[in-house]
């Protein structure tokens, strides 16, 4: 009774978030509500027994994602009425495929065709089961090279949008091989008569 | 009790929302990027949903990489929305044409 509650309340709350993230004028208050969103997916994954996930979406998204496009927001002047042009524009062709997305979707979903197999009800596990400890068990075995490859992505990333903004400092100073390499005698040395 | 079906309504109806996001907002590239993790988002709810429900582990290891990907692809774009605003003072879409033939 009371998971159903929850349950509401995050689902709903999260739509909620989901729509202002959507239709909100201002850039930053699209963040907060997805920061919002996120908060309430995570509590969606608390109730699914996924509390390492839970906490990571919290942790990365909200704390290192949100803070980047928030950083990225306040850098860049956005011309928030020029970017609100074409909004009425769109919404019939937007909204028909987005209606008719979720029409399938929710209608695949209800068939009972991914819920063959599938436990009636979600009953939590026992409180020794320890959701990090079964996905490290998972991860650093079966997953490895998975993990691996995870761990070369964000490498590259990090090393991509560095690449990407660096700006060389004006006072700084290099040296230029090919000149080092041209330079003769005639340029350094001077016979100075006594 | 809450059954599977209704978290896969739930990331059906986040993920429309993500979609509609992006007709919505094709002007605004933050957005678009903001409209993207929708819809991962959605997904991974369907995933741990799954995971839950059939009782095994591998949906939320899938989570995990979703994230790595997602995190590393907001990391980029707003990094190549960065050095584009350097270059040409505004990030409105159609400035954004200096790579056409």
């Amino acid at each position: 009774m009371l998971e159903t509650a929850f349950f509401n309340l995050f689902a709903g709350l999260s739509i909620f978030a989901g729509l202002g993230v959507v239709l909100s004028r201002n850039t930053m208050h699209a963040v907060m509500f997805l920061i919002f969103c996120f908060f309430n997916a995570a509590g969606l994954f608390f109730l699914l027994d996924a509390e390492f996930l839970g906490i990571i979406l919290i942790l990365i998204y909200v704390g290192a994602v949100m803070v980047l496009f928030m950083f990225a927001i306040m850098m860049l002047e956005v011309n928030v009425s020029k970017m609100r042009e074409g909004f009425q524009q769109y919404l019939p062709l937007g909204g028909m495929i987005a209606v008719i997305l979720m029409i399938e979707f929710v209608a695949a979903s209800t068939t009972g065709v991914f819920t063959e197999g599938a436990k009636a009800t979600a009953e939590h596990f026992a409180q020794d089961v320890n959701n990090t400890k079964e996905i490290g068990q998972v991860l650093y075995t079966k997953y490895l090279l998975g993990f691996e490859i995870a761990a070369i992505i964000l490498l590259v990333a990090l090393v991509g949008a560095i690449v990407l903004t660096i700006r060389g400092r004006k006072d700084a100073k290099y040296q230029n091989v090919s000149k080092q390499v041209n330079v003769r005698r005639e340029d350094r040395v001077r016979k100075v008569s006594m | 009790m809450v059954g599977l079906s209704e978290y896969l309504i739930v990331a059906a109806v986040l993920f429309s929302l993500g979609v509609i996001g992006l007709f919505l907002n094709r002007k605004n590239v933050i957005a678009i990027l903001m409209c993207i993790e929708l819809m991962l988002l959605a997904v991974n709810i369907n995933l741990v949903a799954f995971s839950h429900y059939l009782n095994d582990i591998s949906g939320q290891i899938f989570v995990f990489f979703v994230l790595t990907v997602a995190a590393c692809e907001v990391a980029i774009g707003l990094a190549i929305l960065v050095s584009f605003y350097r270059l040409r003072r505004s990030i409105e879409i159609e400035d954004i044409n200096t790579l056409q033939g």
